[in-house]
Formats: C-alpha cells, sequence, structure tokens
C-alpha cells in the first residue's frame, strides 16, 4: 500500500450540505458505520442559502392538492427531458419525506390551522395546468434552507453520524475492475493525506456555479464530485443545462427568492411597465425561470433595461406592505438592504438573471447508483459510486428545474440513497480492494501539485476561466460562440493542470484546495462548453441564437458527455412511469 | 488602504505577527471586508481564512474586524474603516488553527451539549405535528442563529469558562428548544443547565447582542431561561 493511512466504513458520504446530510442520516440510523466528508463545517454548505421553499404536494395551503399535479408541472418544467419515473418518484414520495424533516424539528412556517405554510412558486398549476396558479412551496419565511440544513445536522448529532469536517476529498479510487472502492482525501486542519475506503461512495458535493463569473452559488461550489467522477471516466448528463435565476441583485450576484413574486411581487423595465404580461400572459411573473430570464434578457437587448448602463431591471416589492415583507421576507430585506443598498419597503430591487443552478451532472437511477452507458446506449451501474442533490441528474429537473424543486429533490434522493445503500450492506456487500497503482492513480493529482515549482496564479486562472464561460455559454448562445469558447478553454487546459502552488505548508493550506478546486472548476466547464456546442436545439434553459426552435426529432434526449474522449453522446429519456400515464411532449406555454 | 492582517502558521512561526499589505480600492466602490482579503489573498495565497456563502448566512467568516466581532462578507468598509486602515484578526479567545483560522472545537461542543434536536416523546402523526402561527412565532429571533461564533467569542463569561459556561450561542439554542411547543423535553433541557456555570455565568452584559450579525438576543433567551430554572427551582 501506498504510505498513507487507510480508514474504513461501510458508507461514505462527499459533502454536508442537504443530500449528504440526509443519505448520511439514513445510513446512521440504520446503525452501518457511516461517515460524512465535508470541505467546511456542514452548516455552512450551500443548502444554507436555498430561500423561498420546498415544493411538495402537502395539501396544506392547497387542501386538495395533488402530487400528480405536482409531477405534471415538473415534466413541463424540464422541457420533457426530466425522466418521468424519477419525477412521479419524488413527487409521490415528496410529502412523506417532508413530513418527516418537520418531524425531526424543522421549523416551518405555519397558517393559522397550524399546518405548514405553502407560497406560490414558478411554474405551479392545479389540475395539469388548467386550474391556474397553485401555492405548493412549503416554507420556514425566507430562510428555508437554513432551517433544513440545521435541521438535518442536528438530526445527525442525534443518530452520532461520524462527521470529518473541513476534510477535502481529491480524487475516487478505482480498482481494475472498475468498481470505487473509496478515496483519496486530505485534512485541511493538518494536511494528512488518507486513503478512504467504504463499500459505497455517495457524491453529494452540490453544484459548481462558481465556473461563471456572475451567480448565487456560494464560494465553496467548485463540482469538486463532478470533476472527481470525470477523472475516473463517470460520463456526465446534460451539462448544458444551466439555469440562470432571474433575480440575482445586480453586482453582487446574490439571490432574491422567487417567493418574493410568489408573495406578490413583479418584475419592471425603466418604463416601469410590468412586461412579462408580454411574454407570458397567464403565469407573467411566475412562468418558468427559463422563460422569465431570457424575457428579461431581451428587455435588456431592446434598450429597456435600467440603470446608466440599461444592463439591469426591477422587482417591485413596496406595494406588498411593510408587514408582509417582514413576515414573509425578511431574509430578502436584510440581502436587499445589504448588497443593493436599496430598502424594498420603499423602492425595487436592480436584479439581472444570474448562474444559479447546475440541471446537469452524473447520471443516477432513483436510487442514487451513478451509471455509465454501454456502446449499444443501455445503462451499467457503476459498482460502489452513488451520487444525489445538485451533484447528481437523475433526472428531475431535465432543461429546467421548478423553483422549490431542488430542495426536495436533495431530500428525496439523499433518502433514496441511503435507503438502497442500506439495502446493499444488509444483503451483505462485500468490500472491493484496491491495489497500490489505483491508490497512486487517485493520489496523482495532489502530488504533482505538491512538486509544482512553476505555473500560473489559481486567482488569475480562475477568472480567466470564469469571464470565459460568462461570455461565451451564457443566457443565449450562438455555434460559432461557443466553438471560440471551447477553443480558448482548451488552450487552458494545459496552465490549469500546472498551476503554481507556491504555499506547500500542510497546516490549513486554502491555497492548495483552491488550486484543486479550480481543476474540478475546469472540467465541470469543459463539459459545459462541449455539451452546449452539441444540442443544436433550443430547450428549456438552453437556448441557442442559431437554432432557435425545440427539435423533438432529434433531441427529446439527454446529452452524455464523456471525459475520456471528450465527446457528446445521446441516452433516452424515461417516459415510463409506474403508476400514472405518461406526459407527453407538448408545446411549452405560460 | 493599509490592510494589516494576524499571521501565525505553527509550521513555520514561533509566534503570531501583524502582516501589513497595501490595497488598492477601486474608486467609488463601498466593498466589503472579505472581497478586500480576497484581494489580499491575491497578492498572497497563503493568507489562510474561511468563507462560504459570501452573503451572511453561512457563518463561515466571522473574524475580529478593526477591533469587533462580525461577519467580513457582510461588513462594508463603509461600516468600519476609519484613517484608511483595516485590521483584521481572529476572533478572540479560541486557539488559532493559522491566520484567521480558529479552533472552534469548544465552541461546537457546547453547542452540542445543549442536544440541539426536537425531542418528542408521542407517536409521530401521519402528517406533520401541528403548531400555531403564535407558537411557530415563538421560535423567531432564535432559530436564524448561524453558528458563526461571533457572539460567544465576545463573552468575558465564556473566556473565562469556555468548558463550563453554554455560552450565548448554545444558550440561544437551548432555548429555540425550549421554546418550541412540539418538544416535550424541557424538565430534562433545564435539568441539563441547573448548575452554577452552564446558564449563570451569563452577567448580563449584552456584548452578545452588540456584534451578532443576524440581529439576534442571546441575553434575552438566557433571560428567559433563568426564569425556567427558577420556576423549575421554586
Amino acid at each position: 500500500m501506498a504510505n498513507i493511512r487507510t480508514m474504513t466504513f461501510d458508507g461514505v458520504i462527499v459533502g454536508g450540505g442537504g443530500s449528504g446530510l440526509r443519505a448520511a442520516l439514513e445510513l446512521s440510523q440504520s446503525g452501518y458505520k457511516t461517515a460524512v466528508i465535508s470541505k467546511v463545517f456542514p452548516t455552512r454548505s450551500h443548502t444554507v442559502s436555498a430561500q423561498g421553499g420546498i415544493t411538495c404536494a402537502i395539501a396544506s395551503t392547497e387542501p386538495d392538492d395533488d402530487w400528480r399535479w405536482h409531477m405534471y408541472d415538473t415534466v413541463k418544467g424540464s422541457d420533457y427531458i426530466g425522466d418521468q419515473d424519477a419525477i412521479e418518484y419524488m413527487c409521490s414520495e415528496g410529502p412523506q419525506a417532508v413530513f418527516e424533516l418537520e418531524h425531526m424539528g424543522l421549523p416551518f412556517s405555519r397558517n393559522e390551522d397550524g399546518r405548514i405554510y405553502q407560497r406560490p412558486f414558478g411554474g405551479q398549476s392545479r389540475e395539469y395546468g388548467k386550474g391556474g396558479q397553485a401555492a405548493r412551496t412549503c416554507a420556514a419565511a425566507d430562510r428555508t434552507g437554513h432551517a433544513l440544513l440545521h435541521t438535518l445536522y442536528q438530526a445527525n448529532l442525534k443518530n452520532n453520524t461520524v462527521f470529518f469536517n473541513e476534510w477535502y476529498a481529491v480524487d475516487l479510487v478505482k480498482n481494475q475492475h472498475g468498481h470505487v472502492v473509496g478515496l483519496i482525501a486530505i485534512c485541511i486542519e493538518d494536511g494528512e493525506v488518507v486513503f478512504i475506503k467504504s463499500k459505497a461512495t455517495v457524491l453529494a458535493t452540490g453544484g459548481a456555479g462558481r465556473i461563471y463569473a456572475s451567480t448565487t452559488n456560494a464560494l465553496i461550489n467548485t463540482g469538486d464530485g463532478i470533476g472527481m467522477a470525470m477523472r475516473a471516466g463517470v460520463p456526465q448528463q446534460d451539462m448544458e443545462m444551466w439555469q440562470f435565476h432571474p433575480t440575482g441583485i445586480y453586482g453582487a450576484g446574490t439571490l432574491i427568492t422567487e417567493g418574493s413574486r410568489g408573495e406578490g411581487g413583479y418584475l419592471v423595465n425603466k418604463d416601469g411597465e410590468r412586461f412579462m404580461e408580454r411574454y407570458a400572459p397567464n403565469a407573467k411573473d411566475l412562468a418558468g425561470r427559463d422563460v422569465v430570464a431570457r424575457s428579461m434578457v431581451l428587455e435588456i437587448l431592446e434598450g429597456r433595461g435600467v440603470g446608466p448602463d440599461a444592463d439591469h431591471v426591477l422587482l417591485k416589492l413596496d406595494h406588498l406592505g411593510e408587514k408582509v415583507l417582514n413576515d414573509k421576507l425578511p431574509g430578502i430585506l436584510e440581502l436587499s438592504r445589504t448588497f443593493a443598498h436599496v430598502d424594498p419597503v420603499k423602492e425595487p430591487i436592480p436584479v439581472v438573471p444570474t448562474c444559479h443552478y447546475m440541471m446537469g451532472g452524473i447520471p443516477t437511477n432513483i436510487h442514487g447508483q451513478a451509471l455509465g452507458q454501454n456502446p449499444d446506449g443501455t445503462d451499467y451501474v457503476i459498482e460502489g459510486l452513488y451520487a444525489c442533490g445538485e451533484a447528481a441528474c437523475v433526472s428531475v429537473h431535465g432543461a429546467n428545474r421548478l423553483g422549490g424543486n431542488s430542495l426536495l429533490d436533495l431530500v428525496v434522493f439523499g433518502r433514496a440513497s441511503g435507503i438502497y445503500i442500506e439495502k446493499m450492506l444488509s444483503s451483505g456487500i462485500e468490500q472491493q480492494e484496491a491495489s497500490d497503482s489505483d491508490l497512486e492513480l487517485g493520489l496523482s493529482r495532489l502530488d504533482k501539485l505538491n512538486q509544482s515549482s512553476s505555473g500560473e496564479k489559481v486567482a488569475d486562472l480562475r477568472k480567466e476561466l470564469q469571464v470565459i464561460m460568462q461570455n461565451h455559454f451564457g443566457v443565449f448562445r450562438k455555434g460559432d460562440f461557443m466553438r471560440e469558447g471551447i477553443q480558448k478553454l482548451q488552450a487552458m487546459r494545459e496552465r490549469i493542470e500546472n498551476p503554481h502552488l507556491q504555499d506547500k505548508s500542510n497546516a490549513f493550506n486554502t491555497a492548495r484546495v483552491e488550486a484543486l478546486e479550480l481543476q474540478n472548476l475546469f472540467e465541470v466547464a469543459e463539459a459545459t462548453a462541449i455539451a452546449a456546442e452539441g444540442r443544436e436545439e433550443s430547450r428549456g434553459a438552453h437556448a441557442r441564437d442559431d437554432f432557435t426552435e425545440r427539435d423533438d426529432d432529434n433531441w427529446l434526449c439527454h446529452s452524455m458527455f464523456f471525459p475520456d474522449t471528450k465527446t457528446l453522446g445521446k441516452r433516452k429519456v424515461n417516459f415510463a412511469p409506474k403508476t400514472v400515464p405518461t406526459f407527453e411532449p407538448m408545446i411549452r406555454t405560460y | 488602504m493599509l490592510v494589516s492582517v494576524y499571521r501565525y502558521n505553527p509550521e513555520t512561526d514561533l509566534k503570531p505577527s501583524m502582516r501589513d499589505y497595501q490595497i488598492e480600492i477601486p474608486g467609488g466602490k463601498d466593498l466589503m471586508v472579505l472581497d478586500v482579503l480576497a484581494m489580499v489573498k491575491e497578492q498572497d495565497d497563503s493568507v489562510a481564512y474561511r468563507r462560504s456563502c459570501r452573503e451572511g448566512v453561512c457563518g463561515s467568516d466571522g473574524m475580529n474586524i478593526n477591533g469587533v466581532n462580525g461577519l467580513a462578507c457582510i461588513t462594508p468598509l463603509s461600516d468600519v474603516v476609519k484613517n484608511d486602515k483595516l485590521v483584521l484578526r481572529p476572533l478572540p479567545g479560541l486557539p488559532v488553527v493559522r491566520d484567521l483560522v480558529v479552533d472552534m472545537s469548544i465552541f461546537y461542543k457546547q453547542y452540542e451539549r445543549i442536544e440541539p434536536y426536537l425531542q418528542n416523546d408521542d407517536p409521530v402523526p401521519a402528517i406533520e405535528r401541528l403548531q400555531s402561527p403564535e407558537d411557530r412565532a415563538k421560535l423567531d429571533g432564535l432559530y436564524e442563529c448561524i453558528l458563526c461564533a461571533c457572539c460567544s467569542t465576545n463573552c468575558p463569561s465564556f473566556w473565562w469558562n469556555p468548558e463550563k459556561f453554554v455560552g450565548p450561542a448554545g444558550l440561544l439554542q437551548a432555548y429555540r428548544f425550549l421554546a418550541d411547543s412540539r418538544d416535550t423535553h424541557t424538565d430534562e433541557r433545564l435539568a441539563n443547565l441547573e448548575d452554577p456555570f452552564s446558564v449563570f455565568r451569563c452577567r448580563g452584559i449584552m456584548n452578545c447582542v452588540a456584534v451578532c450579525p443576524k440581529g439576534l438576543n442571546p441575553t434575552k433567551a438566557i433571560g428567559h431561561i433563568r426564569e425556567m430554572l427558577m420556576e423549575r427551582g421554586a
């Protein structure tokens, strides 16, 4: 064995956000030796920033609500490339998963009857789109992610989950048979490198919004799990699908929840016109996020933007009154005052579409098992590897995620992964072994970095990467311009693989972590770029100037990016839910 | 602007020192302290500090900014900088791991000690447990804590007795569960706090309230716990 310490667990979860903690809880409750590896103390994970809520048909504010209506909305929202078996599972299991959170203590806001408060969100309807706007998003004021993450961390404390806080996962260890047998991790505090061996490795590492210059995402959202998976040869699905949230604070990028429009806020252009009435006459400001974001950009491009550079629009909330704003949107008031220097009680908030969510990721089935693809196009399970939450692509979001569905996704599929792993463990799966050379491979990236004596600065390379992505792969995309972007990225690979790590100390070396993160960002960015150029149509969040229409004949499918060859393939979308008829693709209007 | 940063690397430094950086602030911009720290790190990538959400909700970047504890990401320069100088030190009272990074183990241990999770022995209902809006409102000002430790590391009682005094952050969460109509372990929770140190070392000087970046009031919560303990003892 290479000269490092080995630690052994039944299940190891990489990531201490919502999905990782939910998976960990399921496993630790069943008594299996479970470890969570998190590069930050778990409550500092990005789930904490989720605001508006968790969408789920618990039939509280909407007493006759039906999970199948939620399913319909989600399928439509995905622009029909969400997998219907997975969406069916999420929407039907959702109420149970949400009630469990409440039982753990999540401080949901309440209705007069004592039940959980639900608010309207974008893309929600009653009766399969025919019954008007629904109110289906369960909320704890506008701090739902904070409340959810802290509750899950607390539940894990209660169940004695083992935490490796401020440990950074570097790479997966895969053996000659293609089984994932654990991972290499580094303790940030003292620099020790260990092999964490496990029968099941779960990547719950969240998103990678930091590939863009402007994002609502935390600084830690660097796609570490995606990078790790790609280096282990795991394909990535639908990587061109990035959600631009309509309301990031102009200049700062911080998020203003869609719940602010759910509570009655609306967008206006420089003429004070409520322009969404033109683009989505029925749902208006509560159309799908892709639709609203594109409409905003069109307003700006057509000269109706606000400000000296006419480069943003305004979100009006003052008409809701101070009481509603204080009760329902206290966090928004705080963020607006801090980052936009405006008081929403009196004046509108300057907003602009901002990179928010990665719909794509590691392809999985509904048990969280990571999938590869055979030459004949069928799936195979990658033994030992699981993924859930934003890092995974089950896919319940397809080409466009609905607001409030990310928290539901991470709870439902974190839980599902835990349940399935528990089943596998109790059926007696064996720990697979890794050879010295398998381990060396997992250590090679770290070794190379530690030996660097020349090269560029990480901060400079990161900025350059983010600007390329922002300019070439934004809300509207065009083939030749994307090809130019891909060339620029490819010219960066050598430089990004060889940055100069000046500081080689062991104690809390954040420079080393940032260099490793940069390499993950790059893998995500390149996959995004190649997938975006390859999908020659417009669907959901992927809007092309040169292919403006949805093309169901050729692209009613997932894209699959294969990291070893850097090529793009296709994968079938699931149209076979188990208990309801298939929702057939239709023209998508709001 | 002159940015003076507390530096200590246990591998190379016998003792800590302050190191100065000259940072060019782009004209007309009121940056956050965290933005400035990122500019320092561009000059010298060996500077260590924690950060994550950069919007004041994750609690990573609590530090001592020109003498006052706060979150670097939501503290604008205009609030703290005088004479064009910014002095950044780690949160006081906790061991320094490196530079601005402190060892928070004792802080977390006190949080864990109050059993920060809902405890209810009644059978679980098929739907959610009901709670009136009035009962839910009792959790406002309590559940929002982000565990940044600005308060506890600003508290002399916590400096002196970090092993025995729970500290403002832990006690705020203790009261969050005492105040929750869904929790049935009030008596056990109070018993766990009934000693001269856990709660009663609070002297009510409100240093915690003065620095809480979320505007919460641990002193008030501690007052409620005191009352509950007195009633229980009476």
